[in-house]
């Protein structure tokens, strides 16, 4: 692979690339869900490393995918989990004029960029990184050699940065702790005097036909006890609908007054089938 | 410090006359100014635990200083005539650099008669006011105020640099303001007193510019050395050193155009108007004038100026002095005349200098007696001061009436009364310098007699036109005794002066003399001069021996101009203190609408545009984000823009 | 086909980004958003290594990624900090930064 000039080869992995990461950069904006933001984001990057290597970058391609893809966009997933993957943005603007006066500026600036650049880089030659990463042997040895010579200052004083932000971070989620820790005999107590439910939580599952963490347990007279779905799934309504035909053979065969063997019915379709209805 | 008798003479200047060394009883001339001082300092921080013995010693101090006086003229006497100069200096006052003044006392000729004047006048006044201001709660600050005034005239006629004599000058014009307004809560009182501290600024401002012009020109202020070298000078310099010394002289001795004051500051009680507005301290603008000769000697054009003030004032006193009702302000007309004869005396040069001296004495002592004749009419009248009220009061006081006729006849000039030797010498020396001032003395003269003879008919002779209740009364001893012996004086103050004093030969060491030959004889110039005083006193008998009405008449527009003191506010009105409001509201405008409407313009322009703009900030940092990308937008286009051809 | 293209798709990329900071209200989409550009910008850096022959830009690229990799520490800590007191991640809640 030469990198004076882009190949035909070159041409087309530029364009599929291109293409999959201006999607994901639309994606991003587009997704009422952060979590598909995420993912969106996610896509663009992994085909911004495949543009590196193609540039002639395979180290910072290998760092793109180990450290944004990896590392940062994992957090990001981390911390939605944390505040709620459940939430769905309200795509109505409320600023009056925000999203026009925003949409056409954006545009605007890129394209003014585009154009300056464009106009700026026409017939400039490209001169190639086959010198450059040849001299000492590779990429990753030229990076290195320019890192830790003329760039070690920066180099040191970004890794006190790393530091300083993990730091940062320790300090910032660290919920100051007003009250002594609570012992286990305190919570076992106040979990038995305060009502709450004693014993384990009903799993799930039981009366049912599945025992999916959806499928909420059954309480005796048949309604459904919602405690024994964890409680993401039931904030977002994920639970499976509960086959009231599948509990009443249940009780029959319970009572007796039925008895296994062939279905008396005809067996209905199962709606609980499509996992992810909301209910 | 005080009275170490040491020779007052300025190293290194020129002098007339060198001053003898002030030995014997003239070491103790401060006693002079102490004396009043110390009365004044004790009524004045003593307050009112002072209140029962403090007019006594107020009295006290001033008979003394009297006494002292008629001691030191004796030994004044006992020198030869050229040597009758003595100095003091009591302390260096000022150094500056190489400029010292020293508070320094010279007492000569000149000083001794003035210094006579005022302490023996100023006792009899004192005396008087006994008996005048009997009933006043403020009795003993009125003495405090009279002792300080008698301190600061002497003061001004003993200093032997202008300096000195400014501290005087300021000294007196104090104690005026404070009289006049004695009963500050009379509104009129109160105004009377700031129009005459004001209109006496405007003066004073021309002697500070005098004597810093002095200084500038000779290099010193003491009398001596500016007076040796004043014959040096630059005439148009001693011209403008002479006008602004007229002009101080015309702030303090009331003459146009700063007379407006006079008339008002009748306002204060009797002895002060005798005292201050008479006898002594509107005189010292003559006194300063005469004491200034060798100046004027240099400059004819000042000269002459300094005579025609004083005939315009001379004139206008006795035009106003003529309408007038009220007793005092009648007489105050009658000083303001009096003076301007003076002025005009002073002007006419060496010819002059001697007989404006003479006629301040005899003036001095016959218009006190005057104005304390009329304060024991107004006592006895109850304060009734308009002269309509009056009529016939020859017969219930006895004593005022004898001792205001020798007033009377002395001012008109009648022969062998005081003011007869005195003003008929002045129309002599002008008859010398030039026909037509004297023409002009002949005929103030004349004017004279008029309004005298107006004010002695309509307040002793005729019928009683006082209400039923007024009960006038004779005064106290404490105040007909000052009176007899001011009517003595006025009878004999001129003869004696002239004839015994021999005031000529005593003053032309100080003011020079000069004697022109005149065409006619003495005796016809006499002779003329008393017939134009008979006929304005047959004038006056004719018009006012028939009854006098208690309201006043219309009268023509003379009469209505001169009862309207010629106009003299009105014009200062117009001409000085509308400009000045008109001025003021112009700064007041200027003030409020430009330089704060561009103030508070500014800021509201601030203000408003900021109450618009942080609608910008939001709190969204949508919004802000949204800024950035347009500013960042903003620059590209610039940048874009900047790079075309 | 040329280098100019790469540039290109850094402009576009970059106002995708600026699009999603101003138009999405979830501080966490705000912030990928932001990630984003930084990208965008990244590719430029690299494709102008390219052009100029040498290594420096993407010694660059580098620095750039390891200090938004710290800025995303940092951010997302403020955000969970944020979410905590207010119980929302939108950008709009905290609007007390007004007059």
């Amino acid at each position: 692979m030469t990198s004076t000039d882009p190949s035909a080869a070159e041409a087309v992995v530029f364009w599929v690339c291109a293409f999959l990461s201006v999607v994901g950069g639309i994606g991003l904006i587009l997704s009422r869900r952060a979590v598909h933001s995420a993912l969106w984001v996610a896509l663009t990057m992994i085909s911004l490393a495949v543009l590196y290597i193609a540039n002639a970058a395979p180290f910072l391609g290998m760092v793109q995918i180990i450290v944004y893809t990896g590392a940062v966009m994992m957090l990001f997933l981390f911390v939605l989990m944390v505040v709620g993957v459940d939430s769905s943005d309200s795509l109505v603007e409320t600023l009056r004029g925000q999203r026009v006066a925003g949409i056409l500026l954006a545009v605007g600036f890129g394209l003014l960029l585009a154009i300056g650049l464009g106009s700026a880089l026409n017939g400039v030659p490209v001169v190639g990184l086959d010198g450059a990463n040849g001299e000492y042997g590779g990429n990753v040895e030229g990076l290195a050699r320019l890192l830790f010579s003329e760039y070690v200052l920066a180099f040191e004083i970004v890794a006190g940065l790393l530091v300083v932000a993990a730091l940062g971070a320790l300090v910032l989620a660290h919920r100051e702790r007003w009250q002594p820790r609570r012992t286990q005999r305190e919570i076992s107590q106040e979990r038995t005097r305060g009502g709450i439910h004693p014993a384990p939580l009903p799993p799930p599952g039981v009366y049912a036909r599945h025992n999916a963490v959806d499928t909420p347990a059954l309480l005796p007279d048949g309604s459904v006890a919602d405690i024994s779905v964890p409680g993401p799934l039931r904030a977002r309504g994920d639970l499976r609908p509960v086959d009231t035909a599948a509990v009443a053979e249940t009780a029959a065969l319970t009572s007796g007054e039925a008895t296994y063997g062939p279905a008396k019915r005809p067996v209905a379709d199962d709606p609980g089938t499509s996992p992810g209805e909301p209910s | 410090m005080i009275g170490n008798g040491a020779v007052v003479l300025s190293e290194g200047a020129p002098s007339l006359e060198p001053l003898a060394a002030a030995t014997g009883v003239f070491a103790y001339l401060w006693l002079l100014i102490a004396l009043p001082l110390l009365g004044a300092a004790v009524l004045l921080v003593g307050g009112r635990r002072t209140n029962r013995w403090g007019p006594y010693l107020g009295v006290l101090t001033v008979s003394l200083a009297a006494v002292f006086a008629i001691v030191l003229v004796v030994s004044l006497l006992g020198l030869p005539a050229d040597d009758r100069a003595v100095g003091q200096t009591l302390f260096e006052w000022v150094f500056v650099g190489g400029f010292t003044v020293p508070a320094a006392l010279q007492l000569d000729q000149l000083s001794m008669v003035f210094v006579l004047l005022i302490t023996i006048v100023g006792a009899l006044i004192h005396v008087y006011s006994l008996g005048y201001m009997e009933d006043d709660p403020d009795r003993r600050k009125f003495f405090g105020f009279l002792n300080l005034f008698i301190a600061a005239m002497l003061l001004l006629v003993l200093a032997d640099n202008y300096l000195l004599l400014y501290v005087g000058w300021e000294g007196v014009g104090l104690a005026s303001y404070l009289l006049i307004g004695f009963w500050q809560f009379k509104p009129s009182a109160a105004a009377a007193a700031k129009k005459a501290f004001i209109m006496n600024r405007v003066g004073d401002v021309g002697l500070s510019l005098a004597i810093m012009l002095i200084f500038i020109t000779f290099g010193t202020v003491t009398f001596d050395s500016v007076f040796a070298a004043a014959g040096e000078a630059n005439e148009s310099t001693l011209t403008w050193i002479g006008l602004l010394l007229l002009l101080a002289a015309c702030g303090k001795s009331a003459q146009f155009p700063l007379q407006a004051w006079l008339l008002d500051a009748m306002e204060g009680p009797t002895p002060v108007s005798a005292l201050i507005h008479a006898a002594t301290m509107v005189t010292a603008g003559v006194y300063l004038i005469v004491r200034s000769n060798p100046i004027y000697d240099g400059t004819a054009f000042a000269l002459t100026t300094v005579v025609i003030i004083g005939i315009i004032t001379m004139f206008l006193g006795a035009i106003i002095g003529s309408a007038k009702d009220d007793i005092k302000k009648s007489l105050a007309g009658s000083t303001m005349s009096q003076i301007g004869y003076m002025v005009m005396a002073a002007g006419l040069g060496p010819i002059g200098y001697v007989f404006a001296i003479f006629h301040l004495l005899t003036h001095g002592v016959f218009k006190a007696n005057l104005f304390l004749g009329a304060g024991s009419v107004i006592h006895g009248m109850h304060g009734e001061q308009e002269m309509r009220r009056y009529g016939a009061l020859r017969s219930v006081m006895v004593i005022t009436w004898i001792t205001f006729m020798c007033g009377y006849l002395a001012i008109i000039g009648i022969p062998p009364f005081s003011g007869f030797f005195s003003k008929d010498d002045i129309i002599h020396a002008a008859f010398e310098q030039n026909i037509i001032i004297g023409i002009c003395g002949v005929l103030a003269a004349g004017i004279t007699g008029f309004y005298m003879t107006r004010m002695v008919i309509m307040t002793f002779f005729g019928k009683p036109r006082w209400p039923d209740d007024a009960h006038p009364h004779e005064s106290k001893p404490v105040m007909t005794i000052p009176l007899i012996i001011l009517g003595i004086g006025s009878v004999v103050t001129g003869a004696a002066l002239l004839y015994w004093g021999n005031i000529e030969s005593w003053l032309e060491p100080v003011t020079g003399i000069e004697e022109k030959p005149l065409a006619i004889p003495t005796i016809v110039l006499e002779g003329i001069t008393l017939l134009i005083v008979l006929i304005g006193v047959s004038i006056a008998i004719a018009r006012y021996r028939r009854e006098v009405p208690v309201l006043a008449p219309k009268g023509n527009l003379l009469t209505v101009a001169a009862r309207n003191s010629l106009y003299d506010d009105a014009i200062n009105e117009a001409l000085v203190v509308k400009p000045t409001y008109v001025l003021s509201d112009g700064s007041i405008f200027v003030d409020e609408r430009i330089i704060d409407g561009t103030v508070e313009g500014s800021a509201r322009l601030v203000g408003g545009l900021g109450a618009r703009l942080r609608r910008l900030q939001s709190g969204f940092a949508r919004s802000y984000a949204l800024l950035m990308v347009g500013g960042a937008v903003m620059v590209l286009v610039i940048l874009y823009l900047a790079r075309l051809p | 086909m040329s280098v100019d293209n790469y540039i290109i798709l850094a402009c576009v990329l970059f106002t995708l980004g600026a699009i999603g900071v101003l138009v999405r209200r979830n501080a966490i989409v705000v912030f990928m958003s932001v990630e984003l550009m930084l990208n965008a910008t990244n590719l430029a850096f690299v494709a102008f290594a390219r052009m100029n022959g040498n290594l420096d830009g993407q010694v660059i690229a580098f620095f750039v990624m390891v200090v938004a990799a710290a800025e995303v520490v940092v951010g997302l800590a403020i955000i969970v900090t944020v979410y905590r007191s207010r119980r929302s991640a939108s950008i709009d809640e905290p609007n007390l930064l007004k007059y």
